[in-house]
């Protein structure tokens, strides 16, 4: 078999190949160290950051459903000067490609603070603006549903970030391509897309919502076509690389997902049913591009 | 690095009460180095795995023994999986309890379902030569799947106590406690969390216990089974679940 070019570049950042364990799936990367080589990866989007160290939502904050889950998590992360301070070096040991930092937060000023510092790290290659968290009230996805406060976080974000700035968008909207147009329009280099659609599961045995915060962010496999339309619509309107997200759990997702318009894909929820899920997704690639008679995988990026 | 996913083939899978199982496993047990870890097992046609206490292994035999109750469609699966069927299962899951740096004679303390994984912990004491005894809750007798039995037989002296008193000492495991004036060092507890709560509060030895949580992922990616305790917030199952019982904060 040829060698395959599984290479691909976002917004000038190198990657060895598309495959990237999506923000809150996959923690600093150095826990998953102890299951694999992860330096195997094209890059990690980092558990979504803030300025204050946060604990979350009250537990149970996870809940089955056909082909997927919903996760009520709520940002709970340790805020960005422990993470600079001790996430990212414990990340630096173990892993050496490119960084996406996941960055979310409750006002303008919370994102301006937190980008500017974490653009400051060497190994930080992409900051991914999550404005599209709906775990938590007032901030996150309250940004990323109105095209006129993603327009401001950006532009204010813009002002501070030397780093290639990527939005990562909500699902949980009428109009998707209006809202990329709006952080494109803003500055942001490029998108990455989907985050989780707000769902809601019900014990019926005990009358009483699942999670304890009601609802939470529903992902996996179920969402992978709604993902794929939305990733489709967006790269050919918004004229940005994309960073495909939403139900990824195979090789053939990876490609599907490229197809639609992706330079490069984000696997969630598949780490959670699988630690290894990343690593067989990148042992598997050549092999399916072999079969599919795909020679490097910029080739195929957005061609349907 | 020991890989934790593997599949393992059904040695055996029969039931006991009305409610509890107990399924035998062949299979890679590198993974596993704790008694009280635990195995997340994939079920056909759902997507999240399922955490179950390791009630027993052996490295020797490359065997890990779990048990049971039926209570969703998940454990229901579980109990229709058939001798030679192969299990997706993720496993030495958690820390698990401590054996080195405990008292002479441990009290196991189990409550209904959560006495499976003091079996393993029991057998690891007995051979650093420790005296463990073990004190078993349940509800009724009809609840009661001859732990007690097992225990005897690896040298663990057990005693039971039912919430009815239709076996053992009426009441709960503290009563089996006073009324036979046990006297333990240090205590390993894993039940409900009503037990857990009331152990930890009461008992004055110093002890650890087992908690549980609806978990995402069961290896520490997801961070959904966090918990805030005096030495700051960990994960249930990475951290887990075995906890000192100063560590944890009873609201
Ligand atoms: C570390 C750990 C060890 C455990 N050990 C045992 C054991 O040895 N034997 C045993 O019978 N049970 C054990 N449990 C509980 C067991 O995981 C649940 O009873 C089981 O997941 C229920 O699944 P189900 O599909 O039958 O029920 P459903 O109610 O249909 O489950 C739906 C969802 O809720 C989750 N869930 C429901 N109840 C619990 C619970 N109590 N704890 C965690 N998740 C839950 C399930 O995983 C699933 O995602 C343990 C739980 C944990 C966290
Ligand atoms: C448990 C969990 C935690 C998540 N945390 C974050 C987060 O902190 N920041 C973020 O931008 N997205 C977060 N997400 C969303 C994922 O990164 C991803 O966008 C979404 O789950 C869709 O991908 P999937 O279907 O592959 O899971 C989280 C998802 C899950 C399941
Ligand atoms: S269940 Fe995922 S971190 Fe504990």
């Amino acid at each position: 078999m040829e060698m395959k070019n599984m290479k691909v570049s976002l917004s000038g950042v190198e990657l060895q190949n598309p495959v990237i364990p999506a923000s809150g799936c996959f923690g600093f990367g150095y826990g998953m160290a102890e299951y694999y080589d992860i330096d195997i990866l094209g890059s990690i989007s980092f558990k979504g950051t803030t300025r204050e160290a946060r604990f979350g939502n009250p537990l149970p904050r996870v809940a089955e459903c056909a082909a997927g889950l919903i996760n009520s998590v709520g940002l709970q992360n340790p805020g960005i000067d422990e993470v600079i301070a001790e996430e990212l070096p414990k990340m630096r040991k173990v892993f050496h490609q490119p960084i996406i930092a996941n960055i979310s937060g409750f006002s303008i000023d919370e994102y301006v603070e937190c980008c500017e510092k974490i653009d400051k790290e060497e190994q930080v290659a992409i900051i991914e603006l999550n404005v599209s968290c709906p775990n938590v009230h007032g901030g996150g996805m309250a940004f990323g549903t109105c095209a006129s406060s993603v327009g401001e976080v950006v532009k204010e974000v813009k002002k501070v970030a030397s780093k290639p700035l990527y939005v990562k968008l909500s699902p949980n909207v009428t109009d998707i391509v209006a809202i990329g147009n709006a952080a494109v329009e803003a500055g942001a280099d490029g998108l990455c897309l989907i985050n989780t659609l707000l769902g809601m599961r019900i014990d019926i045995k005990t009358r009483r919502p699942v999670v304890a915060n009601r609802m939470g962010g529903f992902s996996g496999p179920a969402v992978f076509p709604i993902a794929v339309r939305m990733v489709n619509q967006v790269a050919h309107a918004c004229g940005v690389p994309v960073i495909g997200c939403g139900g990824v759990s195979s090789a053939e997702d990876v490609v599907e997902m490229m197809m639609a318009g992706a330079t490069a894909v984000e696997v969630g929820a598949a780490n959670l049913v699988n630690p290894y899920a990343c690593k067989e997704i990148v042992e598997n690639l050549p092999d399916v591009m072999n079969r599919l008679g795909i020679h490097a995988l910029s080739e195929i990026i957005g061609i349907v | 690095m020991t890989k934790i996913q593997n599949l393992y083939k059904v040695v055996s899978n029969r039931r006991l009460t009305h409610k509890t199982w107990v399924m035998t496993l062949r299979g890679d047990t590198q993974a596993i180095s704790a008694p009280g870890q635990f195995v997340n097992v994939a079920i056909p046609g759902k997507y999240l795995r399922r955490p179950i206490s390791i009630c027993d292994f052996s490295h020797e035999r490359g065997e890990i023994v779990l048990l049971y109750d039926v209570v969703g469609e998940g454990t229901k699966a579980m109990s229709e999986m058939n001798e030679g069927f192969s299990v997706d299962m993720l496993v030495g899951l958690g820390n698990g309890f401590s054996t080195s740096s405990v008292g002479s004679r441990p009290l196991l303390l189990g409550g209904g379902i959560g006495t499976a994984p003091l079996l393993n912990l029991g057998r690891a004491l007995v051979r650093t030569g420790k005296q463990p005894i073990a004190i078993l809750g349940y509800n009724t007798s009809a609840d009661s799947f001859g732990m007690d039995r097992w225990f005897e037989e690896i040298g663990v002296e057990a005693y039971i106590a039912t919430v009815d008193g239709s076996m053992g000492t009426k009441g709960f495991v503290t009563d089996v406690i006073r009324r036979f004036d046990i006297e333990g060092d240090y205590f390993h507890a894993c039940g409900p969390m009503p037990m857990l709560r009331a152990l930890c509060t009461s008992l004055e030895i110093p002890g650890e216990v087992s908690i549980e949580s609806r978990m995402g992922c069961g290896f520490g990616a997801c961070v959904c089974c966090s918990v805030e305790t005096r030495d700051g917030v960990k994960r249930i199952c990475k951290e887990g679940p075995v906890f000192r019982k100063e560590e944890l904060i009873w609201k």
